[in-house]
């Protein structure tokens, strides 16, 4: 990756965790540490990866993006309004009366959502019927899942893993956050899903392991991710939570807490701070 | 008089996908390595591409079928009752209620007449447990007659459809050639004026049974067949309510959720009449042969004949 096309990224994931923080502030609710963890992947995913088009957000010839950890929504809004499928100003409306932008994603309610998510381990198996289809019906799009590691607790995670392999579904691709918290402590404490990469191995899959915050890693696992062909890759992505705001980065407290309004000023100026010094 | 046709709706459930999958090339049909069982197996037999197996998964399957049918096919995804409406129900909740798929739940082996099997996969609770979701159209044909007719139905209707059907062979009554199937549409089977047997599902075929049984002490009772349990036929129920006054419900089904409550929501909040319920009484089921573990428990005629008779002093 060039350093230009790198730094675009870096400033508009500083963006979107502007919008993340925003959102959360406003609604006094919300899940800001796992929305930050995955807020550089979302963002290649969105402004350099995938095909989708915010003009024609149904297009059958689409790539399909699923967030199976559905409370990390505010991140995926966020990406969603800098890419241009609702207004930027859109999230600041987050969990309120009537607002397109529910607590969980709605397809039905936000343009550039694929699927109905929030009760973890459910959209996967979405995603791996949307690869199914894709397959029968000869399309060449792909699609993208993000996963929490908590999340993986949940078996039907593993119901999925199987079939996508056993199908051959390598137009899917699995992106496990490990930022290694989750509600109740370490996911090692609660109820360790350590060792993951060996997990999807066994389980049939392409395994890639990678920094979740460098953009020269995130492209190329996804490039390689693009090139395997007859099983699905997973993708690792090593995290923390709450990246790019320095009193959520690895505290488990932050996982489902909204800021308050000194937070939200200091959180605030902290990213408005990277903004400047990579526009610099 | 001709010999009765018996006829498992499953059978008739497992023909008419076939049937479908030759007019609509789109159609996937999935199973939860059940499809000997729940008659899919004739689907995989015609079209093996376009049949899918999740094996023993059943959350799996229910979230796939749903990805599935965003890309624009229709899906029917199937198992028994037990595990499609039991084990998955928050995954058709989540993922095919609440975004409104067109997913079609094929759930077989529903009640007690599963038989030998036993409590463990007799499911009296899916009918309950379906109407709480909101959007969700709920079908329990009563013969293969109608289980076709309502599989075509539901493969024209855009979204989330459960479709019960039941592993006895059961007698056929409709007439193939004049039968009409209306999602939402009550039959009156027989008219009456003392009471009315409003049924679903095999109890169509015994309430028929029991209105004889009724006339020949001179009681006259209605029969309605409601195979479509949400959205309810309201107007049928409140016009029988009006004309007899006193309403008796079976069904193969936990008298708690079912159709007995669906019918009592109706006339207690736009025309009270006493409702008595014919169903599985808050009880599990138990291992024997389908035919006498109906009478068992009290899924039969003779104890909608009594029922309705309870209905008719109550009045």
């Amino acid at each position: 990756m060039d350093a230009a096309t790198k730094k675009q990224l870096q400033i508009k994931a500083c963006n979107v965790r502007m919008g993340v923080i925003e959102g959360v502030f406003n609604a006094k609710s919300g899940h800001p540490g796992g929305s930050l963890s995955i807020a550089d992947v979302l963002t290649y995913l969105y402004f350099e990866h995938i095909n989708v088009d915010p003009k024609n957000p149904k297009d059958e010839n689409r790539d399909r993006f699923v967030l199976s950890k559905g409370h990390t929504a505010p991140a995926l809004y966020a990406v969603l309004a800098h890419k241009g499928f609702f207004p930027v100003s859109e999230l600041k409306n987050l969990r309120k009366p009537g607002s397109m932008l529910q607590g969980h994603p709605s397809m039905k309610l936000t343009p550039g959502v694929d699927m109905s998510t929030g009760s973890l381990g459910q959209g996967i198996s979405t995603a791996v019927g949307m690869a199914l289809g894709g397959k029968i019906d000869g399309k060449d799009y792909r699609v993208y899942t993000v996963l929490g590691d908590g999340e993986i607790q949940e078996g039907q995670v593993w119901e999925a893993a199987m079939f996508a392999s056993a199908k051959g579904l390598d137009n899917l691709c699995a992106v496990i956050d490990n930022n290694n918290l989750q509600i109740d402590g370490s996911v090692a404490e609660v109820n360790s899903p350590y060792p993951i990469p060996e997990k999807f191995r066994a389980f049939g899959w392409n395994v890639i392991e990678i920094c979740g915050h460098s953009f020269d890693e995130i492209d190329a696992a996804f490039r390689a991710a693009a090139e395997t062909k007859g099983k699905p890759t997973a993708i690792i992505v090593k995290t923390v939570k709450g990246c790019g705001v320095s009193f959520m980065e690895d505290q488990c407290s932050w996982h489902g807490t909204a800021p308050n309004a000194e937070q939200y000023e200091q959180a605030m100026a902290e990213l408005q701070a990277k903004l400047a010094e990579l526009e610099a | 008089m001709a010999d009765v046709i018996k006829t498992a709706t499953r059978d008739a459930y497992g023909q008419a996908l076939v049937e479908l999958g030759e007019k609509d090339k789109s159609l996937i049909v999935m199973d939860a390595d059940l499809a000997a069982a729940t008659k899919t197996g004739a689907f995989k037999k015609a079209f093996p591409e376009r049949f899918y197996d999740a094996g023993i998964a059943e959350a799996n399957l229910v979230g796939v079928a749903a990805g599935l049918a965003t890309t624009g096919h229709t899906v029917f995804a199937s198992s028994f009752a037990m595990f499609l409406a039991g084990r998955a129900f928050e995954q058709v909740r989540n993922t095919i209620g609440y975004p409104h798929l067109n997913v079609k739940l094929g759930a077989t082996h529903a009640g007690i007449s599963v038989g030998e099997d036993g409590a463990s996969h007799q499911c009296c609770e899916d009918i309950a447990l379906m109407r709480t979701i909101p959007g969700m159209v709920i079908i329990n044909p009563a013969d293969d007659v109608e289980a076709r007719a309502a599989v075509l139905a539901a493969a024209e209707y855009e979204g989330p459809v459960y479709l019960r059907f039941g592993r006895l062979a059961v007698p056929r009554f409709n007439d193939p050639e004049n039968y009409n199937f209306e999602i939402g549409k009550g039959i009156e089977m027989a008219d009456g004026s003392d009471v009315t047997i409003i049924a679903t599902g095999l109890m169509v075929n015994e309430a028929m049974i029991a209105k004889d049984m009724l006339k020949e002490e001179g009681i006259s009772a209605r029969v309605i067949n409601i195979h479509t349990i949400k959205p309810i036929d309201k107007d049928i129920i409140l016009k029988a309510a009006k004309e007899t006054g006193a309403l008796v419900t079976a069904e193969e089904h936990n008298v708690i959720g079912g159709l007995g409550s669906a019918v009592a929501e109706v006339v207690c909040e736009e025309y009270p009449v006493p409702v008595v319920k014919v169903g599985v009484e808050d009880k599990f089921g138990a291992s024997g042969p389908a035919v006498e573990m109906l009478k068992i428990y009290g899924l039969c005629a003779s104890n909608i004949v009594e029922k309705a008779k309870k209905a008719i002093s109550m009045k």
